[in-house]
């Protein structure tokens, strides 16, 4: 009986012991491995459900091979979901709790980097040869943040249902006048065969409406605030441009040409390739399913252009340092590591992003001369129109969403318009100009 | 020995909320390069200013029909840096009415705070009654003595454990304009004659559809407690009410309804000041729309303070709340008071 | 005659349990379509919620949804930490807020109407409006752990912990509760010379049975369901709750049968625990006497 017991008591000791020598061998191994942590913050927790579930794969290769290329430095990626990663930020950023590399939103930057919590990112004008303009986030002057992609909204169409009513094909060099539009979705609307001739894609609150419906108000000539001064939104956002911009969007709700604001986001997802929607105001991101469903019937269709150009939003997520960060250094080794060629080439196959450089275009399956959707290229190119670069954006975007959505839901258009305007201007005010 | 309570209760809600009331006098943005400036009570100020304008129609064009609606001049010019009318600089219209001729216009300085807070209020007034009232039926329902009541108890509070967020994103598919549950039920009910709405997306319905929500979701609780309250009942006097031969209707004005006269003054107040706070269910079902129906004035303090980084804003809201809710709860407390 | 009575009394309960049936149906109904839609593909599930097909186990049924919901959120971890939490917050609460009570109930001590004031019109402050303050705080609160001295409390359990062990929901409770206990018993052990103390853990808490239930439920309900919190302080995926997992679904396209599946398996464990508890959990917080 007691042999036995001081038998085990022994027994217990020894793995006691071999646990302690255990730890103590991977703790000293730690403090002897010479690479620096760097900590990365990143927004796709989760994936993008059954649409890019590849982004953060290709986030998490490009970081395993550059934990693996050198020896000085180890990324190490912290995700969040998406729909609160800005504000995890900013309440990380009140905590003083960043991380070295952020993933910011591109039209966001210019308010992280006034508010202080991003630092110049330190790359050439080399190393940014040949991108696109979306990706690229300076802000008074400096580089803050780089994108490795970027993505264009365009209107999906069917080339056989346009040729059945007899509607003109527009192109990059000719889009539809705003008339034009106007009367394609009138036909298509007397034809009774769809729920709706336009899905705008109001179910997407949030960032999508003023990425995708400010390009209307600029193409009919006023803009979310005044960009020669940045001072102020009147007679920009509530000038006569863009009360005639609020009309023509109050009717595409009032004469059901598009689903409104309680769109169900289940129809959103599949209602044009189940042929509820004759037409698609939809993003790059979307675009494969399509292409899966209708092949060569499908056309990606430039914004129409009503009077003062065709537009279409740009700029999408990029990488930046925090101003915390004390490795800079590193963590401009790993952004300037990631915008290889291979790695946008990597993400634009993974996912369907359109390559922010023109280089790695040209090698992308997607986007190469010729493949289904090199047209997005072309129109991130010709039509990408970044949103106002201001600290005040993230207000402003806020304001411009709820009046568009008001003025979906029948709003008065003038009075809502003042009153936007007027919102940003007390906004702008409120914070001295905002460095203007 | 109530040392460890209190120190905790001071430190994480008393400091938080004294630290709001101090930001609701300065300009503090969430972030932000800018120095605070202490603003003294202009928040408030912005807040709650309101005014009113009386105008005459414009005259009437020629051409214009009889019994056409008549123009007014654009308010702005009244309210945007126009000298002779310094205290509506900034105003928005809210609402108007007819005044003869004229039209009597009421101008706020900030018209979605006022929104908000009739919205709330609204919410209140609906909610604290209704929600009372139900959960008093299920509890009497429940008190009833038949076999497997316990089951039906069991029911009745269970979507009480649920989270309300689970619970508005559930209601978001029962509301659904298409082809929700409701509209579905509805159809079967009345034999197809029901024409589907769309409940979250209409401003006449938005709210009513969150309300019921809410009560789906609480009024187990309330239930619970009403029970509580019927238990505390003597048999005996429901006995001596049968032998003088009452009514089931009697037996409840003359018997039950006096034993309850407490629980329903706890019941109203705890109502009350859960409803005043109504945030989670707005923010995942309508974030305050269509057209500012269903704006409430957590959610603004939230969108203000958290989403454009107006912290200052968000906490004159936060005060102001404080106060209307401090108020009613003695007002109705007050009100409620045991008469002897 | 008695059996004409008899009858009526018999077609009363019909009517009562036709009514009890019913509304019963109006609290099944979300739940069961709840259940059903998680084992659907989301094409299935938006097309059923059309029809009464919504509340049936039709179509084509699998565990897909749930498959899905594992991969995309690390739901062991989110269980372990939410448990965890509310475990060790509804344990301190409830010592806590006992020792407040019974303090505030039967010591006569300067200021302690005051403070029992005080302490109720906290219960007037909802949560969301103090949240960016109280979050500013903590930011800045120092901690010693095996680490050393540390000043910060995000991304941690106490953060999620310690701020939520004292509120005035549940002093109250305990304060209401004491109150109503005759004082004899309590004079009488002073007399024998007991301690406050004593008298605290040998006479009220073994008398505190419903108190201690109905706070310990009110609070577990309150820490498990906890959302804007969490999302606040928990930058690092390990300390993060159930709750906070949702958000990982609201993506530009929602699988809406993985969000199903996640709300189930957020679910289960609460309802699971209640119809376990159902007994303790509505006869104790009908029997604590909460009224005015």
């Amino acid at each position: 009986m007691d042999d036995s017991l001081t038998a085990r008591r022994e027994e217990r000791m020894k793995r006691l012991l071999l646990a302690t020598a255990i730890v103590a061998a991977a703790l000293m191994n730690s403090s002897s491995f010479a690479a620096t942590e760097l900590t990365m913050w990143y927004h796709g927790a989760g994936g993008d459900a059954g649409l890019n579930p590849e982004e953060r794969n290709g986030v998490l290769s490009v970081i395993d091979e550059f934990n693996s290329s050198q020896s000085d430095w180890v990324v190490k990626l912290e995700s969040f979901p998406r729909a609160v990663y800005n504000d995890s930020v900013t309440a990380a950023a009140l905590a003083g709790n960043l991380p070295d590399i952020l993933d910011v939103d591109g039209p966001n930057m210019p308010n992280w980097a006034w508010s202080g919590y991003m630092q110049p990112l330190p790359l050439t004008d080399e190393d940014i040869a040949n991108f696109l303009p979306g990706p690229i986030g300076k802000w008074q002057g400096k580089l803050y943040s780089i994108g490795l992609w970027d993505s264009a909204v365009a209107i999906f169409a069917r080339k056989s249902i346009l040729d059945e009513f007899g509607i003109r094909i527009p192109t990059l060099d000719q889009p539809w006048t705003g008339d034009e539009f106007n009367a394609a979705l009138e036909s298509l609307k007397a034809s009774g065969k769809f729920e709706y001739p336009i899905d705008m894609g109001t179910a997407w609150t949030g960032e999508w409406y003023p990425y995708a419906f400010s390009p209307f108000l600029q193409s009919f000539g006023g803009d979310i605030v005044d960009r020669t001064t940045y001072k102020t939104a009147q007679n920009v956002l509530n000038g006569p441009e863009a009360i005639a911009f609020g009309e023509w969007w109050q009717n595409l709700f009032t004469s059901k040409l598009a689903p409104g604001t309680s769109q169900d986001p289940g129809d959103r997802a599949t209602g044009f390739i189940e042929g509820k929607y004759a037409l698609s105001w939809n993003g790059n991101w979307q675009a494969l399913p399509a292409v899966e469903k209708f092949g060569d019937d499908l056309l990606f269709l430039p914004a129409p252009d009503f009077g003062h150009g065709s537009k279409i939003g740009a700029a999408s997520w990029q990488f930046g340092i925090s101003s915390t960060s004390k490795h800079p250094d590193g963590a401009a080794a790993f952004i300037k590591f990631a915008i290889q060629d291979k790695f946008l080439v990597r993400f634009s196959d993974l996912g369907g992003f359109i390559p922010a450089r023109k280089t790695a275009a040209e090698q992308s399956v997607n986007y190469k001369p010729g493949a289904p959707l090199e047209v997005f290229f072309g129109l991130s190119e010709k039509q990408g129109f970044v949103r106002p670069v201001t600290p005040g954006y993230v207000v402003d975007a806020r304001v411009f969403e709820k009046a568009v959505a008001d003025i979906a839901n029948g709003a008065d258009v003038v009075d809502t318009l003042d009153a936007a305007a007027d919102e940003i201007d007390a906004d702008i005010e409120r914070n001295n100009g905002y460095g203007f | 020995m109530a040392s460890p309570a209190i120190l905790l209760i001071l430190i994480f809600l008393i400091v938080p909320f004294v630290l709001a009331f101090g930001l609701s006098f300065t300009n503090q943005r969430l972030l932000s390069p800018n120095p605070t400036e202490f603003v003294g009570m202009r928040n408030f100020e912005q807040l709650l200013g309101m005014g009113v304008l009386k105008l005459e129609p414009l005259p009437a064009p020629d051409e214009q029909v009889e019994g056409s609606d008549p123009e007014y001049p654009p308010l702005r010019n009244f309210t945007r840096n126009n000298p002779d009318y310094p205290h509506l600089n900034g105003m928005r219209e809210w609402f108007s009415i007819p005044w003869g001729q004229d039209r009597v216009f009421v101008l706020a300085q900030d018209v979605l705070f006022i929104k908000a807070l009739v919205n709330t209020v609204l919410f209140v007034a609906i909610v604290a009654p209704l929600q009372g009232g139900l959960a008093l039926l299920l509890a009497l329902m429940i008190n009833q003595k038949l076999p497997g009541i316990n089951i039906f108890r069991t029911i009745y509070f269970l979507p009480v454990v649920i989270s309300i967020v689970v619970v508005s994103l559930l209601f978001r598919f029962i509301y659904d304009g298409n082809n929700g549950l409701l509209n579905t039920l509805l159809g079967y009910a009345s034999f197809g004659a029901f024409k589907p709405v769309d409940w979250l997306g209409r401003t006449d319905t938005a709210l009513a559809a969150i309300i019921g929500a809410s009560i789906w979701q609480a009024v187990g609780f309330h239930m619970v407690i009403w029970l509580s309250g019927l238990q505390t009942i003597p048999v005996s006097l429901y006995e001596a009410a049968d032998i003088d031969g009452a009514t089931h209707l009697q037996k409840f004005r003359y018997v039950t309804w006096p034993g309850l006269r407490n629980t329903a003054v706890l019941i109203l107040i705890v109502i009350t000041i859960q409803a005043f706070s109504v945030f989670a269910q707005i923010n995942l079902m309508t974030r305050g729309g269509p057209l500012d129906s269903t704006q409430t004035l957590v959610f603004q303090v939230v969108a203000r303070g958290y989403e454009k980084q107006d912290i200052a804003g968000g906490s004159a809201i936060s005060v102001l709340m404080f106060v209307f809710v401090l108020c009613i709860s003695l007002a109705q407390r007050y009100l409620t008071r045991s008469k002897d | 005659m008695a059996g004409s009575v008899f009858i009526a009394r018999r077609a009363g309960t019909a009517w009562s349990y036709a009514l009890l049936i019913l509304v019963a149906l109006i609290f099944l109904i979300p739940i069961v379509f709840m259940v059903m839609s998680s084992f659907k593909p989301d094409q299935q599930l938006l097309s059923d919620s059309g029809s009464i097909r919504a509340f049936l186990p039709v179509g084509d049924l699998s565990l897909q949804n749930y498959v899905g919901a594992f991969e995309r959120v690390p739901v062991a971890l989110f269980v372990f930490n939410s448990v965890f939490v509310t475990a060790v917050t509804v344990v301190l609460s409830l010592l806590v807020c006992s020792l407040a009570g019974f303090s505030l109930a039967f010591l006569n001590w300067f200021g302690r109407d005051t403070v029992l004031a005080v302490i109720i019109a906290t219960l007037i402050v909802p949560f969301e409006t103090i949240a960016i303050p109280l979050l500013l705080m903590v930011a800045k609160l120092p901690w010693i752990s095996t680490h050393g001295f540390e000043v910060g409390w995000l991304n941690t359990y106490h953060v999620q912990i310690i701020p939520w062990v004292a509120d005035g929901l549940t002093v109250f409770l305990f304060v209401q509760y004491f109150r109503d206990l005759p004082r004899d018993l309590l004079e009488a052990a002073r007399i024998d010379g007991a301690s406050w103390w004593q008298v605290y853990r040998m006479v009220i808490m073994p008398l505190s049975g419903p108190v201690l239930a109905t706070a310990a439920i009110l609070k577990c309900l309150a820490m498990y369901n906890q959302y804007l919190w969490p999302l606040m302080v928990t930058q690092a995926e390990a300390y993060r709750p159930l709750m906070v997992g949702l958000q990982y679904f609201f993506q530009l396209n929602i699988a809406w049968g993985q969000v199903m599946a996640y709300l189930c398996i957020v679910s289960v464990p609460i309802i699971v625990l209640y119809l376990v508890l159902q007994r303790a959990f509505i006869t104790s917080i009908a029997s604590t006497g909460i009224k005015g």
